[in-house]
């Protein structure tokens, strides 16, 4: 009895402040933008017809190629990056895990801006590859997917190197020696002991980066130049620019329920992997 | 129990009470003096609040979403005043509570969309064109099929807006249409001619396009006539020209809500602003035309040397299209704009 009444704080806040919120914007997109922005209460699937239009839908698959990428190079570099960590000497493991943590000591902002400092035409990495005479004229590196693609790794890297190292270092030893023992190489170790068994972490960090990476709009507006659109772009736009608000709450809902699917997913995938 | 609420309802009283008390004007950062809240309540004794806005867009959203409460005085682009006067969001301006429109140029006082200022009352004026470095393009630009069309060298070199409206009337101006054009027909030819443009842009730039300009990173960009001058104040090889075609004419206004609370401290801030001096400190500022006649004959004499298009004169200005509100078609327009850079 006393358990249920506890959660209740909890649970009105979230519905107050999270589910209904949710529910008012869902039932938008069953209307229509009015002529100066507000909405017109007629009932129509126009919307969701729209959103399902080549145009956009191109920019949901998009935005998720560009949420895939990020992930998997994320988890590509955050594996050996974790695993160097959890190998390392215990009285250097906390600096290197600060040291891995510092930049989010400043704003995203700055972060996102700074690699805009790096990659632009001026910049340092061009000035630096025309110096040692790679090339002669430099080369466009922003505004362009992958300038958008490294500043979603950058700024989501850490806590794929996190959740990864949490699942390493909880590890048992005994069974990667039991591995070793049994003769099996660095590889075999590697890729039919430890990599399966610190799924959960690695999965996690994945899905993080993903889910977090198909709804950002900040990291594609600065560093891809406004030139092409992500869905969290999109929405955003027509939230604050085109007012259109209906059509904006479809791609909302398209996009949540894509996002819950793959958080259903992943717990899916964990229970089966407890049991 | 009793005391938090005696202490939850005095919060809300007091707050509501202070919020009552002060004028709360929105404009864009940096296009009035920063310190302007003071020095009005310093000479008239009203107290006041500035808020800002990032696009024209924005605050229309809140101000619509809030059926005008919570502001005052909006500083907003005309076709914005039309569409919230057609929304019933605007007082009428009382003109015997603002001595200083004597100051404004008559032009101003019968712009088409408002004749003699009935619920506007204009702020700043200019037009749009291209912005580029003189010394990093082969030839000057002249059309706006420059800027949508960039010479090969030119190409990834060129930024445009990426607001409605000007985002649109680059491509209707350069297939020879109204800046106000509604024809679906010829949105779509538009849409097509930006769409193709969009390959040879580095961005879309609003804000900072100057500062790329002066780098170098860009060689042409779209730009108000007064945000160029940014980019000549730091280089002075960046110039400024309207395309052959023609432009727009853009008015900055400013508006008060029906159901501001604050009439008299609204006509103040208004006269106030109208004031010869701030007048001053807006064109030497932020290198803005303004259509006060008197502050313009003050200052501009002391500019257009370094900054031409400052000299633009007002049969000149006025013999563009002004920007104004389409209606209902400004539904096609945001899912043109939308359509165009989801592309």
């Amino acid at each position: 009895m006393l358990k249920n009444r506890l959660i209740l704080p909890g649970l009105i806040w979230i519905s107050l402040f999270l589910l209904i919120p949710c529910v008012i914007v869902f039932t938008y997109s069953f209307f229509e933008r009015g002529v100066y922005g507000g909405i017109e209460y007629s009932f129509n699937l126009d919307n969701y017809a729209r959103s399902f239009k080549w145009t956009y839908f191109k920019i949901l698959l998009t935005s998720g190629q560009i949420a895939f990428l990020a992930a998997f190079i994320s988890v590509v570099i955050g594996f050996p990056a974790a695993y160097c960590i959890t190998k390392a000497n215990p009285k250097y493991q906390i600096l290197l895990l600060f040291f891995m943590m510092l930049p989010f000591w400043s704003n995203y902002l700055i972060r996102t801006y700074s690699w805009m400092v790096l990659l632009n035409n001026q910049g340092l990495i061009n000035n630096l590859l025309i110096y040692i005479g790679l090339i002669d004229e430099p080369i466009r590196l922003l505004y362009t997917k992958f300038s958008v693609v490294v500043g979603l790794i950058y700024n989501y890297l850490p806590f794929v190197i996190l959740s990864i190292f949490a699942s390493l270092s909880s590890m048992n030893k005994e069974i990667i020696e039991a591995s070793e023992d049994l003769g099996g190489s660095f590889f075999d170790n590697l890729f039919r002991v430890i990599i399966p068994l610190s799924l959960p972490g690695i999965l996690a960090g994945f899905i993080f980066v993903f889910v977090l990476s198909i709804g950002n709009f900040i990291t594609p507006d600065l560093l891809g130049g406004g030139k092409f659109l992500m869905i969290g772009n999109l929405i955003y736009d027509q939230f604050l620019s085109a007012r259109d608000w209906p059509f904006g709450a479809s791609l909302s809902l398209i996009l949540v329920t894509i996002m819950l699917s793959l958080l259903f997913i992943q717990s899916l995938i964990l229970t089966r992997k407890k049991l | 129990m009793r005391k938090l609420n005696i202490i939850a309802v005095s919060f809300m009283l007091f707050v509501w009470g202070t919020a009552k008390a002060e004028l709360v004007v929105s404009n864009w950062d940096g296009y009035s003096p920063a310190d302007i809240m003071e020095t009005f309540e310093a000479t008239t004794g009203f107290k006041g609040e500035m808020s800002f806005h990032a696009t024209n867009e924005e605050i229309m959203g809140k101000v619509v979403a809030s059926k005008g409460a919570g502001y005052d005085v909006l500083f907003v682009s005309s076709p914005f005043a039309e569409a919230l006067n057609e929304l019933g969001l605007l007082a009428t301006i009382n003109h015997s509570k603002i001595p200083n429109m004597k100051n404004l140029d008559s032009w101003s006082m019968n712009l088409d969309f408002d004749l003699g200022n009935q619920f506007q009352v204009p702020y700043a004026w200019g037009t749009t064109g291209i912005c580029y470095r003189s010394d990093l393009v082969s030839e000057a630009p002249t059309s706006w099929n420059h800027l949508l069309n960039p010479p090969l060298d030119l190409h990834g070199k060129v930024t445009m807006l990426s607001t409605d409206r000007w985002l649109l009337s680059a491509g209707m101006l350069s297939l020879g249409f109204s800046v106000n054009e509604t024809d679906p027909a010829k949105l779509g030819m538009v849409k097509d001619v930006l769409i193709s443009a969009k390959q040879n842009l580095l961005s879309y730039d609003d804000t900072t396009f100057y500062s790329k300009l002066v780098s170098g990173e860009a060689a042409m960009a779209h730009a108000w006539d007064g945000w160029c001058n940014y980019a000549t104040w730091e280089n002075p090889d960046v110039k400024f020209v309207v395309p052959s075609e023609g432009s727009d004419l853009w008015v900055d206004t400013m508006v008060i809500l029906r159901g501001s609370e604050n009439m008299d401290a609204a006509h103040a801030f208004i006269n106030y602003i109208l004031d010869e001096n701030i007048g001053a400190w807006t064109i030497e500022n932020i290198l803005y035309k303004t259509p006060n006649k008197v502050a313009m004959e003050k200052t501009i004499p002391g500019l257009v040397d370094s900054f031409p298009n400052m000299g633009y004169s007002a049969q000149y200005l006025s013999s563009m299209e002004t920007l104004k509100d389409v209606g209902d078609a400004t539904k096609l327009y945001a899912t043109t704009v939308a359509d165009i850079l989801a592309d």
